[in-house]
């Protein structure tokens, strides 16, 4: 149990929270038909993450997320600016943006010397969830000591943090996001401009790559992003639904991605640890096969559904 | 120190391994260039950085099978070949995944990308427990290493990058008919299909041949930015393939020179980072799409606009009998921002158009143009009432909006309409009355 506290709970905790808070903003994205700014976003505020580590040189929340925000807003306008001047279609002008400042990022990582300390390239590219351990717990009355508890993780705070901020902006606009997702005219026409929804969708998007940073990395997020989401709409058509199911896939997705990492090895004998946020993207991958073979909305669904004479795509219900 | 080095390395007199790896490199980057051009216009510059990353799977799973058979796990022609089968893979799980209809492509894209890599991910932390050597190569895939990449693999990325190259040169005609009007293309008889999946084969070639190089979340920006870069310069196919080719060719032989003289720095970064450097200087100077020839463009159309609106006051004055304006009565009048007050003035001075003097009066060149402008004025607001329909407010405001902006050749034609439509508003001579308050014929009906 005490091995549990000590090694597995905080990365635990991390991977399922970033799955969870990723997962939900996904819905926005998707239902804003914006899945590609998460992927153009994920890769572009890495600058911005190691900026803000290299001037504090701390892993404190607040000024990777300010780098984070500050690289995202200019990663927006770049893509605005290339695709004006350059007359291009909205995918390749954020392929040369988020390349460049991905690019960017790596070298700054060389360059700052972060690496040193410890932030370096394997924890972009794979999560650092094995990183995430709590030495202080001595048993299960360490989760109640609060001079155990200071010693958490305190990334995983951040995230709890992300998810409060996210789930108090879902319920402050339910409503509007609703309207904005399925008719943005009439959302636009009672001053809830897509704009101002794509800016907060931005924000929100920002602020969980840097929360997740630690646990998934920048490449990673990207499945924790869309893959509830895309899950969610192969199951149902109704606004509420979708942002259940989400959820449940990407709790689902963290805590089991982390368990069968942690399980797999011993049962098959692995002389070493198999890497948990890869496993959790695996976890998806699975869960997507699933959804698109049996999902409701999925081929068999859609097969099933025509042969009963009901049209193949439905209109999306409000 | 490093500056040494990196001249070495630029001017290949590092030694014959770094020659041939900078050259590989470089042949990388010329059809990387030269292709991107064609999956660009097609649309299909996110497809290849799917396709790029879930080459990750296909890498690890040929060291892992190597490994178990006992191959060389080392033979980049092994790892190359598994991982343009998970690429492949991937373009078809992105197609399969967006015929539902439930799913959006950018979305399937998104899921592809990162589901591979997360599969290629774990796979790779097998391959960190197999008790073969090697492993630390591999991480070279994900972000480029030029360092320690051997002739033999150079030889063999500089080969496959080349082929592709040229078999895009066979293509090229049925490949532009197919970028430009996939429609029309169809129409001439050129299989569509085909070509498409000629253009991917070409696409996962040349991704695959740039790993090593760039690594696969990298090979995008290579892919991608030249192309882009090309476009800013030029708008015709011919020029711009030449143009990213070059662009791509000399990116990734800088950056393979950069990252050798400081082995340090993830060669596919530096790689990437020569595109953008290459790409921004095009944003900024490019003759016509570039940023500051259309801030100048911006800038002088703002001031012909303020410019007219002055004659255009002066003129209206003159015919009220209005007394003559000086400088900041007509600044006024014009609407002329703090700027425009310094700088127009001296233009009017310097072009002949006003005498200096307390009050401002028109020269017969200032108030040729003033009357010309001030007739293409009236004569849009004419239009705008005549044939828009609009109520005399809007009819102005929508002359400011067009009297700029359209060529003489439509004024020709606007007069035209109007003089077989609605000759009323034509009287004989040069000059055009104000539309003032008549009732529009859009109005009537």
């Amino acid at each position: 149990m005490t091995e549990f506290l000590q090694l597995d709970l905080a990365a635990l905790l991390a991977a399922t929270l970033a799955c969870l808070v990723c997962g939900l903003i996904g819905n926005l994205l998707l239902l804003t038909r914006q899945s590609l700014m998460g992927d153009a976003i994920s890769h572009s505020v890495l600058p911005g993450i190691v900026m803000g580590f290299w001037l504090t040189g701390t892993r404190a929340a607040v000024p990777l997320v300010l780098g984070a925000l500050i690289a995202a807003v200019v990663s927006a306008l770049l893509i605005g600016l290339v695709r004006r001047l350059a007359r291009l279609e909205p995918g390749a002008a954020m392929g040369v943006v988020f390349s460049g400042m991905f690019a960017l990022g790596l070298v700054l990582i060389e360059v700052s010397g972060a690496h040193a300390v410890d932030l370096d390239v394997d924890c972009v590219l794979y999560g650092q969830l094995e990183a995430l351990i709590w030495p202080a717990a001595t048993g299960l009355a360490s989760l109640i000591d609060p001079v155990a508890l200071a010693e958490f993780p305190s990334e995983v705070g951040t995230l709890a943090a992300a998810l409060v901020l996210l789930l108090v902006v879902l319920a402050g606009f339910w409503k509007e996001l609703r309207l904005a997702a399925f008719d943005p005219d009439f959302a636009q026409a009672i001053g809830f401009s897509p704009r101002v929804l794509s800016a907060l969708v931005l924000v929100l998007v920002a602020v969980a790559c840097v929360a997740s940073f630690w646990a998934v990395g920048s490449v990673l997020v990207i499945a924790a992003l869309v893959a509830p989401a895309a899950i969610a709409r192969l199951l149902t058509n109704d606004y509420g639904t979708q942002f259940a199911i989400s959820a449940v896939v990407a709790v689902t997705m963290g805590a089991g991605g982390y368990g069968v990492a942690a399980a797999l090895p011993s049962l098959l004998g692995l002389g070493h640890g198999l890497n948990a946020a890869g496993m959790m993207a695996v976890v998806a991958g699975v869960l997507l096969v699933l959804a698109v073979v049996f999902g409701r909305y999925g081929r068999r669904g859609g097969r099933r559904r025509a042969a009963a004479g009901a049209p193949l795509v439905e209109p999306v219900a409000g | 120190m490093i500056g040494a080095d990196f001249l070495n390395a630029l001017l290949f007199s590092s030694g014959y391994n770094a020659t041939v790896v900078a050259l590989g490199c470089a042949a990388f980057g010329l059809s990387a260039g030269a292709i991107g051009c064609f999956v660009l216009l097609r649309g299909r510059a996110l497809i290849s950085d799917a396709a790029a990353h879930a080459t990750l799977p296909g890498v690890a799973g040929a060291f892992i099978l190597a490994a178990s058979f006992g191959w060389n796990a080392r033979a980049l022609g092994l790892l190359l070949a598994g991982a343009g089968l998970t690429a492949a893979l991937a373009v078809g799980v992105v197609t399969l995944l967006g015929r539902g209809g439930r799913i959006r492509d950018d979305a399937a894209m998104a899921l592809v990308l990162s589901i591979g890599y997360g599969i290629g991910v774990v796979l790779f932390s097998i391959v960190q427990s197999l008790p073969v050597g090697g492993q630390a190569g591999l991480q070279g895939f994900i972000l480029g290493q030029a360092a320690g990449m051997s002739a033999a693999d150079a030889t063999l990325i500089a080969a496959l990058a080349l082929f592709s190259l040229l078999m895009l040169a066979l293509l090229f005609k049925p490949l532009t008919a197919l970028c430009f009007d996939a429609e029309f293309a169809a129409a001439t008889g050129l299989p569509v299909k085909l070509l498409d999946a000629l253009l991917m084969a070409l696409m996962l070639a040349v991704a695959v041949s740039g790993l090593r190089a760039v690594g696969l979340i990298l090979v995008v920006g290579l892919m991608v930015i030249p192309a882009v870069t090309a476009r800013l310069l030029t708008d015709r196919l011919v020029t711009m393939v030449p143009i990213a080719a070059a662009a791509g060719a000399v990116s990734a032989w800088v950056g393979t020179a950069i990252s050798a003289a400081s082995p340090k720095l993830p060669t596919g970064a530096t790689i990437a980072l020569t595109a953008c450097a290459l790409f921004i200087l095009a944003l900024l100077l490019a003759p016509r799409r570039g940023a500051i020839a259309f801030a100048y463009r911006q800038a002088r159309l703002s001031l012909v606009i303020a410019r007219d609106h002055a004659l255009r006051a002066m003129v209206e004055a003159t015919e009220r009998g209005a007394a003559p304006r000086d400088w900041p009565g007509l600044a006024a009048e014009a609407g002329w921002s703090r700027l425009q007050r310094l700088v127009l003035p001296s233009w009017f001075l310097s072009a002949g158009w006003v005498a200096s003097g307390p009050v401002l009066a028109l020269l017969p060149r200032g108030r040729a143009l003033a009357e010309d402008v001030t007739r293409r004025h009236r004569l849009w607001e004419h239009y705008m009432q005549s044939a828009g329909g609009l109520p005399p407010q809007e009819a102005h405001r929508a002359a400011d909006q067009v009297e700029h902006a359209l060529p003489p050749d439509v004024v020709r034609d606007a007069e035209a309409w109007l003089r077989s439509h609605d000759p009323a508003r034509l009287p004989p001579g040069a000059a055009l009355p104000p539309p003032g308050e008549t009732p529009s014929r859009g109005a009537d009906r």
